[in-house]
């Protein structure tokens, strides 16, 4: 069943580029879809950035707006680990704390030397906007360093092991953001009292450019050779070494991608709270995270991306219900554990160029209905998959 | 001189409440190799109960204790079987996560309970010092590590020496082959969770009685820490559950003795950490090669 | 179960997008900015009203809502009633900033009481500055909350101020040594403890020694044996009650009978909704603060009263604290709706800050009037504890 299904999607990857050759269903060429879904995302950009100027948007909701964005990159990132490489890291929020220490840092440093006032970041002269991109650059790779260190020991082991090894990097992590200063004997993370006058860079434009890019290069890596060594590994990890997969080398890989993007996410949450503090990244927080992952579905981009969006949005929508938020999420999570262990999603996702070829192809939901069992077997595995 | 007996004593004490919560873990994943993130909470949940039979309803300590060790017994078994038990074929991720869930519901369901402001359990006894020529051993300190030395005999008995015991070695060794010569799986698993979860209790009255306070979170930092006691020792290994308990309460109390206290935890993790590296199965633990 | 390559995700981002945009787009109702002309003044009160501060949170949230319930009884401001927004942010900064941002743009408040906690409230203080909203924050003490803007206010005395008044108290009652037990990771402690340490060394008295501990630690005894080899004369726990509480317990178990000295956090150790420590363990404790149900003066007293009628508990340092928050923001409310502006406009607001600093008043904590910036000049309590473990005021430092 397994192979049968790698096979019968290899000709839909392969033939996309060739456009549609007769007998064969119709295909979206490779850089229609591509441009499709480029001016999608900047037609939601430019209507975000037209309702926030415009003031339909206010401050407040943009506020949350970006926040939203910033989890968005946090659940695909720990997507990687969890949904494609299979692993339970309980850590997330520690590669989230070195790339927002990381990245303020950077930029408050960079301001000063290059004289760069808190006002132009929040107006965003074209030289703030440089060093805010360096800085996401520079947390997301502060973020990918301290994932090589960790993920290298921590991917020797497995399941539970691993879970425990990474909740104890990022304790070690937080230990250290707190008291690095007083073993360095110069300022840096302000410890305890907490890193604060970081400039409010992040905006809605740089938030969801940024979730747009971090999808795309989530995409783009997963349809790759490299993502299917770490789907293959998930599938069987003994299965993939005895195939030649290199399994230590795309399991560090995974591991320091997701870790980077979780660094940028800090970042970006770094300039739309403008404080940062240690004890905000602790366990808590990666469970959070993780909530959003496993909610969403394991292995589901869309899936995480919105959870992301909806956990974050209903306890601003819902204030009353705040105080038994947390509780909620306990009881999802072992509801859906219990009930549907891949997600609300499970690994489906949301594809337009898809939804366009069917169009294209007359090939509709209640038409099919009509048609045989037989041909849906040997036609459409994908929309057999999504339904069940 | 003086001041290295009470730190010793110190360590043994801290020592002997995280060997208490290490035997718990070691048990249940011994058993069904789940890694019971609630166990940490169900010490939370005695403490609680501790606090309500003693300052709420104002009734003796010793019935306090007893109805702790119960409580904790049936949480430990009503977790199992409403939240484990119909996961018991499901992946190893999937009741990982359960377990988490479990843990976070017991610590917001307490915090919605209880409030955030931590409860002070009154003291047990009016004995606090006894006095041992010129040191003050404090009494509480004297008490768990006696009790933790007792209850880990009688637990290796109990495992080495019982029927239920002999049961559970099966389980644990083959599900599968254990079902087959008339074990009664479920009821051995939940006879697992119950002695583990009393365990959990009994640490839960020595916590109460030396750290006199109860709180929603107070479970989680000695779960861990604990966890790491019982990976330390080797997981499944009742001998090894202790020696890493120990090691865990020494090694904070030597960190702690240097001024080192910031580091604490951080040490404690190392330790985890390098253990892990140098030899997963932990210092005890048998290794098991992968079936493919 | 994961059989199927995900596939083409790149939209997911902006499907989720347009997703986050249509729920914020019906979540909020397009709030706009202030303006309060419907007879009414709008105030915010925000703090942890649930999670791991929520005692702090509530406890101001208490203080403020029965002054301005009381001045509303009274007649309100110039006639116009107070109503009061309550927003929780379970002591996360991040929570704290979308509360700001809502009270400003949804609510259309003219001032906060808030934050309470000090990583919140700094958060909060960046975000208003470019507002110039008038906040009182009732407790958060960082040196940094007062320094972003002219803005900002707080009721309480800062960290290093009741480091200093304990270190001139230690000096005073001639102890020689003393030692420190303090949390790290958290700015109150670590803020109390240097500036007590600078101060007690300046005024000749030996640290001994300086230990500390963690987040969510309880065994002390480590520490406490350390401490104890150095024989001090006294020890200072810059803490809050319920660790400080197991702190006393525990030295007092391995035999310490001296003298233990603390701050503000200490309110509430005993007498309140439990008892953190035995009376007979609290013998030779001091603390600072700025409120003691023990204080005898008139305005304390019809405070308790006024509170226990209400809440039916015994108020503490944060209900009080809470109370003279609100009293300082509706004495600047009250000078900018005398000089007639416009609720909500930038002179309003202007105004409101400028009323602040002429304003001295005479609150449960003691007066407080504020000089050049929004740190208060006020007096603070030495406490004690009788046999009873009841609080008795032992001195009155001022400032």
């Amino acid at each position: 069943m397994e192979e049968e299904l790698m096979n019968k999607k290899r000709p839909i990857i392969s033939t996309g580029g060739r456009g549609p050759a007769a007998g064969e269903k119709k295909r979206l060429p490779m850089a229609a879809r591509y441009a499709i879904n480029a001016v999608l995302v900047l037609v939601v950009l430019v209507i975000g950035e037209l309702m926030i100027d415009g003031g339909a948007i206010t401050r407040y909701q943009s506020t949350v707006l970006e926040q939203v964005g910033v989890y968005i990159i946090l659940a695909v990132s720990l997507n990687i680990a969890t949904g494609y490489l299979g692993q339970l890291p309980l850590g997330h929020a520690g590669f989230m704390s070195v790339g927002a220490y990381g990245c303020a840092i950077f930029v408050m440093r960079m301001g000063d030397l290059l004289g760069v006032g808190m006002r132009d970041f929040t107006t965003g002269t074209p030289l703030s906007i440089l060093i805010v991109i360096a800085g996401l650059v520079f947390g997301g790779l502060c973020a990918a360093i301290a994932g090589v260190i960790i993920g290298i020991p921590a991917l020797r082991l497995k399941g539970d092991y691993l879970a425990i090894i990474t909740l104890a990097f990022a304790e070690i992590i937080r230990v250290v953001m707190l008291n690095i200063d007083s073993v360095l004997g110069f300022t840096l993370t302000r410890g305890a009292k907490g890193l604060t006058g970081i400039p409010g860079y992040s905006s809605f434009l740089l938030v969801f450019g940024c979730v747009a890019l971090v999808c795309f290069l989530i995409h783009t890596m997963m349809k790759s050779r490299h993502g299917r060594a770490i789907l293959a590994i998930r599938d069987n990890e003994i299965a993939a070494e005895a195939s030649g997969v290199n399994t230590t080398y795309y399991k560090t890989l995974a591991f320091v991608v997701s870790a980077f993007f979780a660094g940028v996410a800090g970042g970006l949450y770094a300039g739309c709270i403008g404080v940062l503090q240690p004890a905000y990244f602790g366990f808590m927080k990666s469970i959070e995270i993780l909530v959003m992952v496993v909610l969403g579905g394991m292995g589901s981009m869309l899936g995480s991306a919105l959870s992301a969006t909806v956990l974050t949005i209903l306890p601003e929508a819902l204030r009353a219900f705040s105080e038994y938020r947390m509780i909620v999420y306990a009881v999802v999570l072992i509801l859906v554990m219990i009930f549907r262990p891949q997600g609300l999603l499970g690994s489906y996702d949301f594809s337009l160029s898809r939804i366009i070829e069917r169009v294209m192809n007359r090939d509709f939901p209640w038409k099919k209905k009509a048609e045989s069992a037989a041909k849906e077997a040997a036609g459409e595995g994908v929309s057999a998959d999504a339904e069940r | 001189m003086d001041i290295f007996l009470s730190q010793v004593l110190n360590g043994l004490q801290l020592g002997s409440i995280y060997a208490l919560v290490a035997l718990g873990y070691t048990m249940v994943y011994g058993i069904i190799l789940l890694l019971n993130f609630a166990h940490g909470d169900i010490i939370m949940v005695g403490a609680y109960v501790s606090w309500l039979v003693m300052a709420q309803l104002g009734l003796n300590p010793i019935i306090a204790i007893l109805l702790s060790v119960v409580a904790c017994t049936l949480v430990g078994v009503l977790i199992d079987k409403v939240a484990y038990a119909p996961l018991r074929n499901a992946p190893r991720l999937s009741i990982l996560i359960t377990a988490i869930g479990v843990s976070y519901f017991l610590e917001n369901g307490a915090q919605l309970v209880f409030g955030a402001d931590p409860k002070v359990v009154p003291a047990f006894t009016d004995v606090s010092t006894i006095k041992l020529g010129d040191i003050a051993l404090s009494f509480p300190a004297v008490v768990t590590v006696l009790v933790t030395v007792v209850a880990t005999i009688a637990l290796t008995l109990l495992v080495q020496k019982s029927k239920l015991g002999k049961a559970m070695r099966a389980v644990s060794e083959d599900m599968g082959a254990a079902r087959l010569m008339g074990i009664n799986v479920n009821s051995t698993i939940s006879f697992t969770f119950a002695v583990g979860s009393a365990l959990a209790g009994i640490g839960a009255v020595l916590y109460a009685m030396a750290y006199t306070q109860a709180s929603p979170t107070m479970g989680m930092m000695l779960g861990t820490k604990a966890f790491v006691a019982a990976v330390l020792g080797g997981i499944g290994s009742i001998p090894g559950a202790v020696v890493g308990g120990l090691i865990v309460g020494f090694a904070e109390m030597i960190v702690t003795w240097l001024g080192l206290s910031v580091w604490k935890d951080a040490v404690v993790f190392l330790l985890l950490i390098i253990v892990l590296i140098v030899k997963p199965t932990g210092i005890f633990g048998k290794t098991m090669s992968e079936k493919v | 179960m994961f059989e199927n390559i995900s596939r083409r995700q790149f939209v997911s981002g902006s499907a989720a997008a347009v997703a986050a945009l249509g729920l914020v787009g019906c979540g909020g109702n397009g709030g706009n900015g202030g303006g309060s002309d419907d007879g009414t003044i709008k105030v915010g009160i925000m703090g942890p009203h649930s999670g791991d501060n929520a005692q702090y949170g509530l406890a101001c949230l208490n203080g403020a809502q029965l002054y301005f319930d009381q001045l509303n009884a009274d007649g309100g401001i110039n006639g116009k009633e107070i109503k009061t927004f309550v927003y929780d942010e379970k002591g996360d900064a991040t929570e704290a900033v979308n509360a700001y941002n809502s009270l400003v743009q949804n609510d259309g408040v003219t001032g906060i009481v808030g934050d309470v906690t000090t990583i919140p409230s700094i958060a909060v203080a960046q975000a208003s500055v470019a507002d110039n909203m008038p906040c009182v924050t009732p407790s958060a003490t960082a040196a940094d909350v007062v320094t972003y803007g002219t803005n900002t206010f707080r009721a309480c005395v800062t960290d290093p101020v009741q480091g200093v008044v304990m270190a001139e108290f230690a000096a005073k009652q001639g102890y020689k040594n003393v030692a420190t037990l303090y949390k790290t990771g958290d700015d109150y402690n670590e803020g109390v403890n240097k500036a007590f340490c600078e101060e007690a060394e300046s005024q000749g008295i030996t640290i001994t020694t300086q230990e500390s501990y963690s987040d969510g630690d309880v065994d002390f005894n480590t520490q406490i044996t350390n401490i104890l080899a150095t024989n001090p004369d006294a020890i200072l726990l810059p803490n809050y009650y319920n660790e400080d509480g197991m702190i006393v317990t525990q030295a007092r178990q391995q035999g310490y009978d001296k003298v233990f000295l603390g701050v503000d956090g200490w309110s509430g150790i005993y007498g309140g909704s439990e008892n953190y420590a035995d009376a007979a363990d609290l013998h030779d404790c001091y603390y600072c603060c700025a409120f003691s149900a023990s204080n005898e003066s008139e305005i304390t007293k019809q405070f308790i009263e006024d509170y226990e009628a209400a809440y039916s508990e015994t108020p503490t340092n944060f209900c009080a604290l809470g109370y003279d928050a609100a009293m300082v923001l509706a004495g600047g409310l009250t000078a900018a709706e005398e000089a007639g502006l416009e609720a909500g406009s930038d002179d309003y607001k202007q105004a409101v800050i400028d009323g602040i600093f002429a304003n001295t008043v005479d609150g449960v904590t003691g007066s407080i009037s504020y000089e050049d910036n929004g740190d208060p000049v006020k007096s603070s309590l030495i406490i004690t504890f009788a046999e009873d473990g009841s609080e008795v005021t032992f001195d009155t430092i001022e400032a």
